[in-house]
């Protein structure tokens, strides 16, 4: 199994009450190479926690996760993690923004700017190279934080509801560029949204989460190929059961926290 | 120009006022007066013999002394301060002591310490331009978006990456208005610091209060304009050297 996880268990302590609250309650799951699985669930359930799990960036919590054999215990290029507010460095252009992993592994200018350039023209951002982010619109902003991560070929991605804050129109685009990236380069994926709808477009597979704390309630595997209709039988079958289960989730009474 | 007409109205007004004899020029010499007094001190001096030019340089080279003191001292405990919030809440009391009390306070005893002359007045410029840097670069690298280091951890960052690529730049905006701040009240400090004697003679602040020894009004408004044409030249000059090298936002 290429992305591995054992037993995730989180908690934190509410300083108010001073008790114990659960945050994830145990997740097991397992990725293969190649595939794209998106994890959808109710806001607050903790999917932002698991992905920052995964991802190295948080290390208080129990169980295991493989990447590849490895067990990940901190922050590392081989997982490349993509923000849902961009997190692009405001003071760099796009080109420099784009570059910093290579910069940083000590790579040299003319030839991490060869390759950040090839990235800017393969993602459709040729001319805007210089800019700032503050003077690109949103869907560019968040394509040059996938290539800032994809730059460092990472073993899996993941990505933390980056279409989010984007305008539906936008949002379409974006799905679609994105399944294009992957026809061409299959990466892993890792994909986090509470768009029901964009995960049924987008995955291989949707795991869909419990509210707090979160546990697994399902899984569906979507076999249609891309690129798909957004609006055929199979995809309108599977939106209603997600939609129908995170309905049950919502409405039902969450158990008393141990 | 027309934001120029009540500033001339005033000057008209003013020139007015001491020529028909409202006012006494030994309170208060009129604007041509005072441009002849400029004048006076670009070419004889005051004292004689001591040009303008001189004073001016001798101050700014005071300030220059206090203010790089005080960059090189605040900018890097402003970073430690932010990034180390252990270091920030130790160093806190002993900030929140010393920052209230007036760099002029400090002036009897720099002397004390550094007797008249340079030292002390370096020393007090110093105090008034190194919390100002001090406390907004700490709160520039408080204020850095947590996502920022986030991001930039998963790209195999070091400590050290972090520092040179993130804090720095990210407090970038922060350190210049610090440097601003401080630079405004390093001059007006410099001023004071030389109304209390100079060594060499020199400095815009013992010129003016020499020319008030010798009762020259006209020439204390003359070096007053001069010392606030300089404050602004400043000013200016900072505004433009930070947005050379920051995007503007």
């Amino acid at each position: 199994m290429y992305l591995e996880l054992i037993q995730i268990r989180k908690t934190f302590v509410n300083p108010k009450q001073d008790t114990e609250v659960v945050a994830i309650d145990r997740i097991d799951l397992q990725i293969e190479k190649g595939q794209f699985i998106s994890i959808v669930g109710p806001s607050g359930c903790g999917k932002t926690s698991l992905l920052r799990i995964i991802s190295g960036l948080e290390n208080s919590y129990e169980g295991d996760v493989f990447l590849d054999g490895k067990k990940i215990q901190k922050p590392e290029s081989e997982v490349g993690l993509v923000f849902q507010q961009y997190a692009l460095f405001p003071w760099r252009t796009m080109c420099k923004n784009i570059e910093i992993g290579l910069e940083i592994m000590g790579m040299r200018k003319s030839e991490r700017r060869a390759i950040a350039m090839e990235y800017i023209r393969s993602f459709g951002m040729s001319g805007f190279e210089d800019r700032y982010p503050y003077q690109l619109s949103g869907g560019m902003q968040q394509r040059v934080a996938i290539a800032r991560t994809l730059i460092m070929n990472p073993k899996v991605v993941l990505m933390d509801e980056p279409f989010g804050s984007l305008d539906s129109q936008t949002r379409n685009d974006m799905q679609e560029f994105l399944m294009d990236l992957r026809q061409k380069r299959n990466d892993t994926i890792l994909f986090v949204t509470h768009n029901v709808d964009e995960s049924v477009f987008l995955s291989d597979r949707i795991v869909v989460l419990s509210k707090r704390p979160a546990r697994i309630l399902r899984i569906f595997e979507i076999n249609t190929p891309h690129p798909r209709d957004r609006t055929s039988k199979v995809a309108n079958d599977i939106r209603r059961e997600v939609i129908e289960i995170l309905r049950q989730e919502r409405i039902s009474h969450s158990p008393v926290n141990n | 120009m027309g934001r120029y007409l009540p500033l001339l109205v005033l000057l008209c007004l003013w020139q007015v006022l001491c020529s028909v004899g409202i006012v006494a020029n030994y309170v208060l010499p009129s604007p041509i007066e005072v441009a002849a007094g400029f004048w006076s001190l670009l070419t004889v001096g005051m004292p004689p013999g001591h040009l303008l030019y001189y004073h001016i340089i001798y101050s700014l080279y005071r300030v220059s002394l206090g203010f790089s003191l005080a960059c090189a001292l605040g900018i890097p405990l402003g970073l430690l301060m932010g990034w180390f919030p252990r270091f920030h809440r130790s160093l806190g009391p002993i900030v929140e002591i010393l920052r209230p009390i007036p760099p002029l306070a400090w002036i009897p005893i720099a002397i004390v310490w550094f007797g008249i002359g340079i030292s002390s007045a370096a020393f007090i410029i110093f105090l008034g331009a190194f919390f100002p840097i001090l406390l907004n670069t700490a709160s520039g690298v408080s204020s850095i978006n947590p996502i920022l280091i986030d991001a930039i951890k998963t790209l195999n960052a070091t400590q050290m990456d972090i520092f040179l690529k993130v804090l720095i730049p990210g407090s970038l905006p922060s350190i210049f208005i610090g440097m601003r701040v401080g630079m405004g009240v390093a001059w007006m400090t410099l001023v004071a610091a030389e109304f209390t004697g100079v060594k060499e003679g020199y400095g815009l602040g013992f010129m003016i209060m020499t020319a008030r020894d010798i009762q020259r009004p006209d020439e204390i408004l003359a070096g007053m304009f001069v010392i606030g044409m300089i404050g602004f030249a400043i000013d200016w000059s900072f505004r433009a050297w930070e947005s050379s090298v920051r995007p503007s936002e």
